[in-house]
């Protein structure tokens, strides 16, 4: 299934650095979230976009999981050529992934 | 001292909304009224203003803004704490005074500056290199350099029981954080209590996104009455805990999900989160339902603030060109392929970096592994950057020619050209930065 239908997520810019969270709807598929959406993972579907290191940080108080993505907005917002620039479609980019249940 | 205090952000950026500003002054019951608007390259723009006439530089929306607001504001007694002074406070504190005037209101203004820097980049631009790149500063064409201040200058403003105060460059925390911290005594190197305070300022300082904002999706995420989105307004006791709710019957939802999403909007890393007032840690919150349908969020932390402040600098980055045209029918997208790679021979010679864009099939979303039909109509859009305004145009130029010069029946073309003011950043020693108060009345 499509990480669209477990779980929510904003985009968010900072230069050429792209944030995207990751909510699931039912917190209890947090763990699910923790297991499936990996740093590599991440890597493999934002590949040819994202030049930089890729971090995850998880917050179990808030059953929630971020990631940051280094070198992800074309070389920055405030020079970028992107339709685009801020990058703030990516959320629905990630909600694309796959992940099984 | 306040049992709880409330503030209200009527504005996330320097183009948002103006009734929800009036709604929440009439029937929030605030203490304070926010209004966030400056992003990192509004205050460049404003900078380019203020150089063409010293009385402007100021957010270009302030007058119909205060005009609006202030006798609501003063009936209220809501006090304003807002950074449309962009790249000159002064100005903008003036043009206040000068409205009140004229509306016959006794107010005064409190100004905060100190956070323009330029004169001290230009004279060190050949010591500090940029944190993105590592490059010296002398290597760009400057145009502003405004240091992020903290609290502190607000703090002052509130002691002078101005009605309004208004500033530059400010973190955006700093806006909310200053009126706890005047309201309930916080001590300076409380930094749980700061960390937890600039949590709030972070929640609130985009408005409408805290509230059902940038949140809903008709399927997954619906949320109701989004034409009359409501803006958020914080209820805070002593001890930090806040209370987020909005004016009832107002449109919009604020609910665990809308909080989580705005909790994490912008955050690079969420155990230390820098501003000039402290290091916060978003990990420790917890985020609650009330049983009358508002949000609880306490428990945010922090540690000692940053010895130096950061600078968000202003350059001239060249010239964007663009152009865009549309295809419908029968092969469309092989026709505005081949429409692109003919602007593409005709300007290879001349702009060095082009980018290609089918809107409608990849101008979002350039990943390669996604499932991707083939669209029915789509509008190729081609931009690219140079360093001069003439070649720049050619982009839009070139597009505009493929109506005789081009693949059959493009339509809808549209051109465009903008000078590109960059951003950079670098820290600099806390000394070297005096927030000031002036004071203005009536």
């Amino acid at each position: 299934m499509k990480l669209y239908e477990l779980a929510h997520s904003r985009a968010g810019d900072k230069g050429d650095t792209l944030t995207l969270s990751l909510i699931p709807y039912d917190e209890k598929d947090y763990e699910l979230l923790c297991d499936q959406i990996t740093v590599e993972k991440v890597k493999n579907h934002f590949k040819g976009i994202v030049t930089g290191e890729i971090i995850r940080y998880e917050l179990p108080l808030i059953h929630s999981l971020l990631f940051v993505l280094h070198g992800a907005l074309n070389g920055g917002v405030t020079t970028s050529l992107s339709l685009d620039a801020h990058g703030k479609s990516q959320s629905y980019a990630f909600l694309e992934m796959e992940i099984d249940r | 001292m306040k049992k709880k205090l409330r503030i209200g952000c009527g504005a996330g950026f320097s183009g948002d909304r103006l009734q929800p500003s009036v709604d929440l002054i009439k029937e929030g019951q605030l203490d304070y009224l926010v209004l966030e608007c400056l992003a990192e390259r509004t205050i460049a723009l404003a900078q380019k203003r203020k150089l063409a006439d010293p009385t402007k530089g100021y957010d270009a929306l302030l007058e119909s803004r205060i005009r609006t607001l202030l006798p609501s504001l003063v009936q209220n007694k809501t006090r304003l704490i807002t950074n449309m002074g962009a790249a000159n406070p002064l100005a903008a504190g003036y043009k206040i005074i000068e409205i009140a005037k004229e509306l016959s209101y006794n107010i005064s203004v409190a100004v905060l500056t100190g956070d323009d820097v330029l004169n001290y980049i230009t004279l060190n631009q050949d010591k500090l290199s940029t944190l993105e790149t590592n490059q010296l500063l002398s290597e760009y064409d400057i145009v502003s350099a405004n240091a992020y201040l903290g609290y502190d200058g607000i703090l002052e403003g509130l002691k002078t029981n101005a009605d309004i105060i208004i500033t530059g460059r400010v973190a955006d925390p700093s806006l909310f954080l200053a009126p706890m911290i005047y309201e309930f005594n916080w001590m300076e190197d409380d930094w749980n209590l700061l960390g937890q305070g600039t949590i709030i300022g972070h929640l609130l300082e985009c408005a409408g996104q805290v509230t059902g904002g940038y949140f809903a999706d008709p399927v997954m995420k619906p949320v109701e009455n989004l034409s009359r989105l409501g803006h958020p307004i914080a209820q805070i006791d002593p001890e930090g805990n806040l209370i987020l709710s909005k004016i009832e019957g107002s449109g919009g939802t604020i609910n665990s999900m809308t909080v989580k999403e705005q909790l994490l909007y912008e955050v690079i890393n969420p155990s230390e989160y820098f501003t000039p007032d402290v290091i916060a840690n978003f990990t420790t919150v917890r985020i609650r339902q009330t049983p009358d349908e508002n949000i609880m969020v306490d428990g945010g932390t922090g540690k000692i603030k940053p010895p130096k402040l950061k600078v968000s600098i202003g350059y001239k980055a060249g010239y964007i060109g663009e152009g865009e045209i549309s295809y419908a029918g029968a092969n469309a997208y092989g026709r505005a392929e081949l429409a692109a790679q003919i602007v593409k021979d005709r300007l290879s010679d001349k702009i060095r970096k082009i980018q290609i864009d089918y809107i409608g099939y990849d101008s979002l979303h350039k990943n390669n592994n996604l499932v991707r039909p083939i669209p029915y109509e789509v509008r190729l859009r081609i931009a690219g950057m140079t360093d001069e305004l003439e070649i720049a145009e050619l982009i839009g130029n070139e597009i505009e020619a493929l109506y005789t010069n081009g693949p059959a029946a493009g339509g809808g073309v549209r051109k465009y050209t903008q000078q590109v003011i960059g951003i950079v950043s670098t820290l600099i020693d806390r000394n070297m930065v005096s927030p000031k108060i002036t004071l203005l009345s009536i």
